[in-house]
């Protein structure tokens, strides 16, 4: 990370930004109830997937962050999520499908009370309400994303190219970190189409931030965030 | 268990591994021995490992026969995880592997837990296996089909099957034992897992101190034909010297059982260092680093406990069940 890219994110402060957002993120999102839930079900997503957590060159931490992942079950966001330490998840906002994750009472529930996840629409997408606006809005100063940039499940297990959401995310807020983060096996846990998990063993390596550079091309940016989570595979 | 064998049998146990423990940590602290230090680490550690499995063991003997079949069913279940996961499997074996894990692992050590040999002995082999086979040619993903079933069919027989028949030790009736409690059977299965632990080890430090002639280089690194005769020779002796222990059995019966479960722990060994070699080490080191490899450390009592509580009715010519 070169310091002209920290000079840059000192200049583009977020505060603007956040100023002119009307409402103010949430302080907890959360009731008991949910917590509670979310820390049982955290418990139990960790145990049925068993899970190993690495961390390679990073650290947890409650700073905002951004972590993005390569997607490969609905599990995904679940077990990212889980994997967090209890601080860290509590600040922490799975970025997800609104046309899954609305469907059904227990679903939205979940997506809504447990994991305060942001949901979006991905066949109603507006011009001047985009997705990359609302995780800012919704973020806010204090709240971390988990993002899943090839936008949907690849169905081979290979990492498909990104999409660049995750370009103007950290072209619009250049001081949050982006986490790059592996998910290894879970395809198989839970493939694409099935609803019973079999419970094998997966591994989530979390990787060292990285940030835009300053003048870097958006192609050459979201090619670099692929490769930082593909390193992590082995 | 308040007999004298017992007492013997665990005071001699916690004898050995404590001072095994001074002995460790007192090369710990004087490394200038001239010993290898990672020779010594590992040592620490294999003896950590013994103090962990003889307390969880001493507390499933002391909740009894079904805590007992509970804790290997759990072990199992981890093992065959393991297994399945270093394996690769496609999509089309997802729904046979939900039921494989989720029903029929745990009705196979229901019926163990039950003593009902007539069915444990035949449903993983027999009608396990059937359904695995329909199970996936009804997903209809025919490519590499028998090669897919194989897999999931070894791991069910080698982390179910074949490690429930120790637990299943616990039920066999032991002629002229009158002890209501089943001591007997608990030492049974004790002396078992005594002899696989100490052949592992011996097969090491003969393969390391005569080593010369590698069984198969390609598949394991550091088992060698000196080092399957030295520690077959040695848990022969040990299982004499123990035999007291193991209330069916005569001198020469028990001296026997301990070379069967020398020669069948290192057969355990090797075949399960030839899965890892096709899979590549470091894949499986990486997919469950922190969790220590249950398989690893089960292997020589997958193989060794059918053929010893086949031995052990063999002997003792009665009827399971």
């Amino acid at each position: 990370m070169s310091t002209a890219a920290i000079e840059d994110a000192v200049m583009l402060s977020p505060a603007d930004i956040i100023e002119k957002q009307p409402a103010p993120p949430k302080a907890s999102g959360r009731s008991p109830l949910c917590r509670a839930a979310g820390l049982g079900l955290a418990g139990l997503a960790r145990l049925l997937a068993g899970a190993s957590i690495r961390w390679i060159a990073s650290q947890p931490d409650t700073c905002q962050r951004v972590y993005f992942a390569n997607h490969t079950s609905h599990l995904d966001a679940i077990m990212v999520w889980s994997s967090l330490p209890q601080s860290v998840r509590e600040l922490t906002r799975p970025v997800a499908a609104k046309d899954y994750w609305s469907r059904g009472i227990v679903r939205r529930w979940l997506a809504e009370k447990v994991f305060d996840a942001i949901l979006i629409d991905r066949t109603d997408i507006k011009v001047h309400q985009s997705p990359v606006d609302m995780m800012i809005r919704e973020a806010g100063t204090t709240h971390s994303l988990i993002v899943f940039p090839e936008g949907g499940r690849s169905v081979s297990g290979e990492i498909g190219e990104f999409k660049s959401g995750l370009y103007y995310l950290a072209k619009k807020r250049p001081d949050i970190e982006l986490i790059p983060v592996h998910i290894d096996n879970l395809n198989r846990v839970l493939p694409r189409g099935e609803f019973l998990p079999v419970p094998l063993l997966s591994c989530i390596s979390f990787g060292p931030p990285l940030w835009l550079e300053r003048g870097e091309a958006k192609l050459d940016f979201l090619a670099r965030a692929r490769r930082a989570v593909l390193s992590l595979k082995e | 268990m308040n007999d004298n064998r017992t007492i013997a049998l665990v005071a001699g146990v916690l004898a050995l591994l404590s001072v095994a423990t001074a002995v460790g940590q007192f090369l710990k602290r004087h490394p200038d021995r001239g010993l290898d230090p990672a020779a010594i680490r590992t040592f620490n550690n294999r003896l950590r490992g013994w103090w962990i499995l003889c307390t969880v063991l001493a507390a499933a003997f002391w909740l009894g026969t079904t805590a007992t079949v509970v804790l290997f069913g759990l072990v199992s279940f981890w093992a065959l995880r393991e297994f399945i996961t270093l394996t690769p499997t496609r999509k089309g074996d997802h729904r046979a592997l939900f039921w494989v894990f989720f029903l029929f692992t745990p009705l196979h050590y229901v019926l163990v837990g039950l003593n009902r040999y007539d069915v444990f002995s035949v449903f993983l082999p027999v009608y396990a296996t059937l359904f695995v086979l329909a199970r996936v040619a009804f997903a209809g993903d025919y490519k590499r089909f028998l090669e897919r079933t194989a897999k999931i069919q070894a791991g069910l027989v080698v982390c179910v099957y074949c490690l429930s028949f120790a637990p299943a030790l616990l039920q066999i009736p032991i002629p002229g034992a009158a002890d209501a409690d089943r001591s007997g059977n608990f030492r049974l299965l004790f002396f078992l897992i005594l002899l696989v632990q100490f052949a592992d080890c011996m097969q090491y430090v003969w393969s390391r101190m005569l080593g010369q002639r590698l069984v198969a280089p390609a598949v394991s690194s550091n088992r060698t034909w000196e080092g399957l005769l030295g520690s077959a020779t040695s848990t022969a002796l040990l299982a004499a010297v123990l035999w007291w222990a193991a209330p069916p059995f005569q001198l020469w019966q028990a001296t026997l059982a301990g070379l069967v479960v020398a020669v069948m722990g290192f057969a355990g060994g090797m075949t399960m260092s030839a899965i890892k070699r096709d899979r590549g080490v470091k894949d499986y080191g990486t997919l469950v680093v922190g969790h220590g490899g249950v398989l690893d450390r089960i292997d020589s009592m997958c193989f060794a406990a059918p053929v010893f509580y086949h031995i052990t009715l063999l002997i003792t010519g009665v009827k399971p069940g």
